[in-house]
């Protein structure tokens, strides 16, 4: 795969290229030539030209001004949150009287303060998991289909009503999930769980239809639509270039479609499957709805359970004492550090893709 | 239902108001359709802002509607009621523009922001507490806020809590405290265990599991059913009263909907509900057995339930304690009381008028029936009265 694919690799230069001199013809913005860009003249801008519009000028400095300072307010928030999330764990946490990290109790009575987040981890990430192998294949499938395979009007039409899947707001995703879907989902839950039931990730665990399956299937749906859009948007701008040498080569569609639209959007993708990975972590609402809590804990899918955020969310009316709400800001913090961590490792292999 | 009942408050209003259209000489003759009345009541009203103040009449009791605005907030469990009650008494004092709104929050958020001045009242599900917790005392943090002036605790509303099921072909079920405790304990895991066939003499159970369900959050409503089963079956519940529920088995639900809905969904299904979601949802409704005999679940059996309660609070503060156990024939005793927590003075005088005309307006006869057909029992004689004389103390 990788012998066809190197003289192609050549080419990626040249869209950083054009956009090299996009962005020195933009910095001539005042310039009559530099004002009605087109595709055609933008070639023909030569660098001296540009040197003529000095660098430093008030709206060029006013504008790296802006880019810096909202650059420092994001980054000061977000060290905030993370002081705030530390400042009020600690206390809690210098009370606790289990591990924090490998219990699987959450009592945060006064007297008795004994809490853990295995099990909130374990069913957080066991319920992304599950939701992201369902969706990401699918949600590929479909960027693949409205770019490549479907004709464009046909594929603008479902690009539309995957995007409208995006402005359904959670709670109906809760609501719909808990009455309708879950309950639907239910009998071939039992028969997953009856025929795979001596594994224990099949184990049947509730008796409703309350399930981490359940949740999986509807964060599954909810997590579709970003990914698709970005995805799309990526397969879509694969440089024509590269999808002609593809053809050039004797390819089929399946083939141009390996060799150079999937490893040119391989990072674009990724990047969006971490998105739809980091909304799936931390989704509220209809994960609350729909997940039954179970005394004890289990490791079954057709059990129930909490996660970081359905725990918080349920404890946030009741906040009645900083103890009580340092415990939850505690299981907070591990969500943050959680889907961090999620980052880091996307960006890591989005940019490892880049290289090779 | 609404509509009817909001036809005859209406009309009540549009009479009260008719004189005092006549003294301003405009000519209201037809007062056939309730949207009309109330059109005509507000226009006239209106219409004569030069008198002192309109002042609307409910059930003969005089509502002197002060203008203002009063926030109050706490309880989930008293949300449906307040905000019945609060758009009633809106509407009718829409002429003076009082406004009265309840949000809920929880019962502590509710009393933490009734102290730190962000509301004008709290409604709770526990009285005011006198011991510190966290190094607060509520009774404390709420004198100060009311200007050195006591905090009192009104229990207002009642809730009965049902122990709803779902079975086919049982449509009479009895419960003891023991069985409902021992079912949460995972000990009766069967609808005909040998304990529900005793307390259900001649009614075939199917030998189907039950499914017990519980709030998956913390709630008012589990600390009282906590406290009930603590009291009424102390060697069968073991556990601390908590608004987390000790279940050992079974499922929690998000909210008193999300446990109805699961009972609703799930064959063999069982769990505490608030009596208005159990009718609702058109499930089965326990009888209690309280250990002198079956009570069935009804807004007066419940409301008596109140008449064996402890004052605990002194003077016009009334703090109630239920009794839960040994209840005389006749009484249902799984109830919640919920309490208004107001400043017996203290407050500036247009909100202090208006929280005393609102918690007037709450003990007329119109808003005792709002409230019952709200799933709420009413207040018995005895503790309405009560209620009533402290209303008249506030300042």
């Amino acid at each position: 795969m990788n012998q066809p694919a190197e003289p192609l690799r050549a080419a990626t230069l040249e869209p950083e290229d054009h956009d090299t001199l996009a962005h020195l013809a933009g910095a001539a913005d005042e310039s009559p030539v530099g004002k009605h860009l087109t595709p055609e003249t933008r070639g023909r801008i030569t660098i001296p030209h540009v040197e003529l519009a000095p660098p430093t000028k008030g709206p060029d400095r006013f504008f790296s001004g802006l880019t810096v300072t909202t650059g420092v307010v994001i980054v000061a928030m977000i060290a905030a949150i993370a002081i705030f999330l530390v400042a009020s764990a600690v206390g809690p946490l210098s009370r606790n009287q289990v591990n924090f990290l490998t219990s699987t109790r959450w009592d945060i009575s006064d007297q008795n303060l004994a809490f853990g987040i295995a099990a909130l981890l374990w069913t957080t990430v066991l319920s992304s998991i599950v939701a992201m192998v369902i969706a990401v294949p699918v949600a590929m499938g479909v960027a693949l289909l409205i770019t490549h395979y479907a004709p464009s009007r046909v594929g603008r039409v479902v690009g539309f009503l995957v995007d409208l899947l995006a402005a359904v707001p959670s709670i109906v995703y809760g609501l719909w999930g808990a009455r309708v879907f879950a309950p639907w989902l239910k009998p071939f839950g039992d028969w997953l769980s009856d025929t795979l039931g001596f594994i224990p990730l099949f184990e049947r665990g509730v008796t409703s239809a309350g399930t981490v399956f359940a949740a999986s299937l509807v964060l599954a749906i909810m997590i579709l639509p970003i990914i698709t859009a970005i995805s799309r948007d990526v397969f879509d701008q694969t440089p024509r270039d590269h999808i002609e040498a593809a053809w050039a080569l004797g390819a089929t569609k399946w083939e141009m479609i390996r060799i150079a639209v999937i490893p040119y959007g391989r990072s674009g993708s990724i990047a969006a499957a971490m998105l739809g990975l980091g909304r799936a972590l931390g989704e509220t609402i209809a994960v609350m709805l729909i997940l039954s809590t179970v005394p004890g804990f289990s490791w079954s899918l057709f059990s129930g359970g909490q996660t970081f955020a359905s725990l918080i969310a349920r404890g946030a009316p009741e906040f009645d004492s900083p103890t009580k709400a340092g415990a939850y800001i505690a299981a907070g913090l591990v969500l943050f550090v959680l889907t961090f961590a999620v980052n880091g490792v996307a960006r890591a292999v989005a940019a490892g893709g880049k290289k090779g | 239902m609404i509509l009817t009942r909001f036809a005859k408050v209406a009309a009540i209003a549009a009479i009260g108001t008719l004189s005092l259209a006549a003294c301003g000489g405009t000519t209201t003759t037809s007062t056939d359709s309730a949207s009309s009345a109330a059109s005509s009541a507000a226009s006239s009203a209106s219409s004569t802002e030069t008198s002192a103040s309109a002042s609307q009449s409910a059930g003969g009791t005089e509502l002197t509607c002060p203008a203002g605005k009063i926030n109050g907030g706490g309880s989930s469990a008293q949300d449906i009621a307040m905000q019945a009650l609060t758009k009633e008494y809106n509407s009718l004092c829409s002429a003076n523009g009082s406004e009265v709104i309840y949000t809920k929050s929880g019962s502590g958020q509710g009393i933490k922001d009734f102290y730190n001045k962000q509301l004008q009242w709290a409604g709770s599900d526990s009285a005011l507490k006198t011991e510190p917790k966290d190094g607060v005392v509520e009774t404390e943090k709420v004198k100060a806020r009311c200007g050195g002036n006591e905090g009192w605790n009104l229990p207002m509303i009642v809730g009965p809590v049902a122990f709803a099921y779902n079975l086919d072909g049982v449509d009479k079920l009895t419960v003891t405290p023991a069985i409902v405790a021992d079912i949460y304990a995972g000990k009766i895991t069967t609808w005909n265990d040998k304990a529900l066939a005793a307390a259900n003499p001649g009614v075939t159970l199917p030998a189907e599991k039950i499914a017990p369900f519980f709030r998956a959050d913390e709630s008012g409503t589990s600390e009282n059913v906590t406290k009930y089963l603590k009291a009424a079956a102390p060697k069968n519940f073991t556990a601390e009263t908590s608004k987390t529920f000790p279940a050992k088995v079974g499922e929690g639900k998000q909210g008193t909907q999300g446990v109805a809905d699961a009972i609703k969904s799930t064959k063999g299904g069982f769990g505490y509900v608030e009596w208005k979601y159990a009718q609702d949802a058109q499930l089965g409704v326990s009888s209690v057995d309280n250990g002198s005999g079956a009570v069935e679940l009804t807004a007066e059996n419940a409301g008596k339930a109140m008449e064996s309660a402890k004052i605990v609070g002194t003077g016009n503060d009334l703090a109630l304690k239920l009794k839960y156990d040994g209840t005389p024939a006749g009484v249902y005793p799984m109830v919640m009381v919920t309490y208004e927590i107001v400043c017996s003075a203290g407050l500036d005088q247009a909100q202090g008028a208006l929280m005393k005309d609102f918690l007037t307006y709450m003990t007329t006869p119109e808003a005792v029936t709002t409230l019952q057909s709200a799933g709420y029992a009413p207040l018995p004689e005895a503790v309405a009265t009560k209620v009533s004389t402290a209303i008249q103390a506030l300042k």
